[in-house]
């Protein structure tokens, strides 16, 4: 997973409340065995037309917008299904952080293990940053993960929050598998006692 | 211990480690996995040179991308070559790493959720996790079961473990007597209506009450399958009788003295009396009535008798935007009866309601009649042990004599990853559990209901209250 610290990316607005994961990658793009090249498909039914031409009034389309990554979006961001796939297709696309009021579960879990920071702040900031967002012209922020803070390009900063053992992970570019296998030895007497009942 | 939910009894049995910063690790006892979702696990594991920890903890089937229709010719003669690759691929994963599979020959093959309570795979008190989010239906038996990414997929492969925090509880409790003609499926909407699809983010639900205990198993299943709708990835029910009687003598529940203490175990598996809960509220299902939706979050919920909402009568802006592009999405106007609304497909099935007495209870309504000419209406049996029971019981004929399809099990239309979707425009009454946009199909147009008003609405071709039906 690529380390993620201090980045400058170009901000995007998605001024929408419960973005779900099948409006982020549509169905017909789970039928892949690899985790890579769904950038092409993120947000298909938004950005293109069923012959595949651009609809040109989607963020994403914009001049502006194209190399966008950083998304700012409305409450519940990436709700429903708990495929993979969205931030997978998000993350191939360019976006490294998705900020929103709130965040489903599954999705903001699944943004932590492939090194994307979804960043939940109060709906006030949330706005503030969804203007200089809509400014457009390649409007960028920054991300400092180790301070915590979102420099807008006004100078000021927002401070946010962010579970430490997570973000260390980010930081360092864990592998989550591995470091749990250091505990190897706990889920060894874990689940010894646990067999003893062998139903179980 | 006392003053402790049911989550926390579940959770505190399976904790493996706690660190000091709230993060812990969580024993794994059963995994369920499909051919969607697992592909990209597989092969981290190939990539990093790891092994699957306790095969035998986990039990393979395919339903996302499986047909529904001629499969006599086993999975090589699947025509769609994404589809196929996907479920030789799963075939092929389970014989490397020695995983149980259930194939699509196999009888007992069908929908995940559908199929690990029929096999006794599912039982109440252990933690159950599927790279699928409707994994909260198994919570029904009182199971802590949550759906996952394929991140986690591999690391319940590698390690049997999860890596968790612990949720908030929040229980909901249902009173009152619910009338024959309302089902789990509205209770779950009721829910989902009045807190909203964020509403149980961070928690894990409870339901309990009168109402709850008098669900059947399969009620409780379809209840709990859609907490992740309201935002929670598990719901729960306390393990009673009822579960215990489901169970019993099911292929992997437990047998003999086992089964025994077993059961003494599962009785213990309840909130006490002076449990605290984080957040609660109560739903009375004696005063419900049918439920709809007409937008495009399953948030969106009305009275079979109500209007669909007029955009300037809200006054919050998110929720005014997000009213105006659902109501055009859906092409509807606002205001206008929900009764007016005229369909042209339905489709009986997905992971919430597909199991036998969501057959029976959509073949009452349909028997002796004829689905409406504007109508194209299908049924999708959940397993293959759902379709034989009811083609024993003569619902096919039923669903057939009334012009209904009468498919193989699979997801089919709940997310159109297969071949059966809506076309652009389409309007159809579904029993499945997300009216998002282009669920079912690009720019088609879900709404979501109970099996016997899916049922009603296929025959009248319009939506209608079943009371009146």
């Amino acid at each position: 997973m690529e380390k993620f610290t201090t980045f400058e990316g170009i901000v995007a607005p998605l001024d929408m409340i419960n973005v779900d994961t099948d409006m982020i990658v549509p169905k017909q793009f789970l039928k892949t065995i690899k985790r890579s090249g769904l950038g092409a498909n993120v947000f298909d039914e938004m950005r293109f037309r069923p012959d595949g031409s651009e609809i040109e009034d989607f963020v994403l389309n914009q001049p502006d917008y194209r190399q966008s990554q950083i998304l700012v979006a409305g409450d519940n961001f990436g709700c429903g299904s708990s495929r993979e796939h969205a931030p997978w297709a998000l993350l191939d696309f360019g976006f490294r952080c998705v900020i929103a009021p709130s965040f489903a579960d599954i999705f903001f879990n699944n943004c932590f293990k492939n090194g994307i920071l979804p960043i939940a702040l109060p709906q006030a900031e949330v706005y503030r940053l969804m203007s200089d967002a809509k400014q457009g012209n390649g409007t960028v922020l920054s991300i400092n993960l180790e301070g915590q803070t979102i420099t807008r390009p006004n100078g000021e900063t927002i401070a946010f929050d962010v579970d430490p053992f997570r973000k260390n992970c980010l930081i360092e570019g864990l592998d989550d598998i591995g470091l749990t296998l250091k505990k190897s030895e706990k889920i060894d007497a874990f689940e010894a006692e646990r067999n003893q009942l062998a139903w179980r | 211990m006392s003053h402790t939910t049911l989550y926390d009894k579940i959770w505190q049995a399976h904790l493996v480690d706690e660190q000091d910063d709230g993060n812990c690790l969580l024993y794994i006892d059963r995994h369920l996995i499909h051919e969607v979702t697992s592909p990209q696990a597989f092969e981290g594991l190939r990539m990093s040179g790891r092994q699957v920890r306790v095969p035998s903890k986990t039990l393979a089937v395919a339903d996302h991308n499986i047909p529904t229709t001629n499969r006599a010719g086993g999975v090589e003669a699947i025509e769609d070559e994404q589809s196929r690759i996907q479920i030789e691929t799963l075939e092929k994963n389970c014989a490397e790493f020695g995983i149980d599979h259930i194939g699509m020959m196999d009888l007992r093959q069908g929908i995940v959720h559908v199929t690990g309570p029929e096999e006794g795979f599912t039982m109440p008190g252990l933690t159950i996790v599927c790279g699928d989010s409707h994994t909260s239906t198994h919570g029904a038996f009182g199971a802590l079961a949550h759906g996952i990414g394929t991140s986690e997929v591999e690391h319940v492969l590698a390690t049997q473990t999860l890596a968790q925090r612990k949720a908030k509880n929040f229980r909901v409790n249902v009173v009152g007597d619910a009338p024959d003609y309302i089902t789990a499926k509205d209770i779950a909407l009721a829910v989902i209506g009045e807190i909203g699809t964020a509403g149980g983010t961070g928690y894990v639900l409870e339901y309990a009450g009168p109402a709850i205990e008098a669900l059947t198993m399969e009620g409780r299943m379809t209840l709990c399958n859609m907490s992740i709708e309201a935002g929670a990835r598990a719901g729960l029910i306390a393990p009673d009788e009822k579960t215990f009687e489901y169970l019993k003598d099911r292929p992997r529940a437990p047998k003999g003295a086992d089964w025994d203490a077993a059961v003494a175990y599962w009785q213990t598996l309840r909130s006490d009396s002076d449990a605290v809960f984080d957040r609660e509220i109560t739903i009375d299902a004696a005063n419900l009535p049918p439920l709809v939706t007409w937008g495009t979050s399953p948030q969106d919920v009305i009275s079979i008798n109500g209007r669909v909402p007029d955009p300037a009568a809200i006054d919050n802006e998110a929720r005014r935007k997000a009213t105006e592009r659902a109501l055009a999405y859906m092409g509807l106007e606002a205001d206008m009866p929900v009764q007016s609304i005229e369909i042209d497909r339905v489709f009986i099935g997905s992971c919430t309601n597909s199991r036998i007495e969501d057959l029976r209870a959509a073949a009452k309504v349909v028997e002796g009649k004829k689905v409406s000419d504007r109508v194209n209406a299908m049924v999708v049996p959940g397993s293959g042990l759902v379709k034989k029971q009811a083609e024993e019981e003569g619902l096919d004929k039923v669903f057939l004599d009334a012009g209904f399809e009468w498919r193989d099990p699979g997801c089919s239309m709940c997310l159109a990853m297969n071949a059966d979707k809506l076309s652009p425009q389409e309007r159809c009454a579904s029993t499945s559990n997300r009216n998002f946009e282009g669920r079912q199909g690009r720019e088609g147009r879900t709404h979501l209901v109970s099996p016997a008003m899916a049922a009603a609405a296929a025959i009248r071709g319009h939506f209608v209250d079943i009371r009146d039906f």
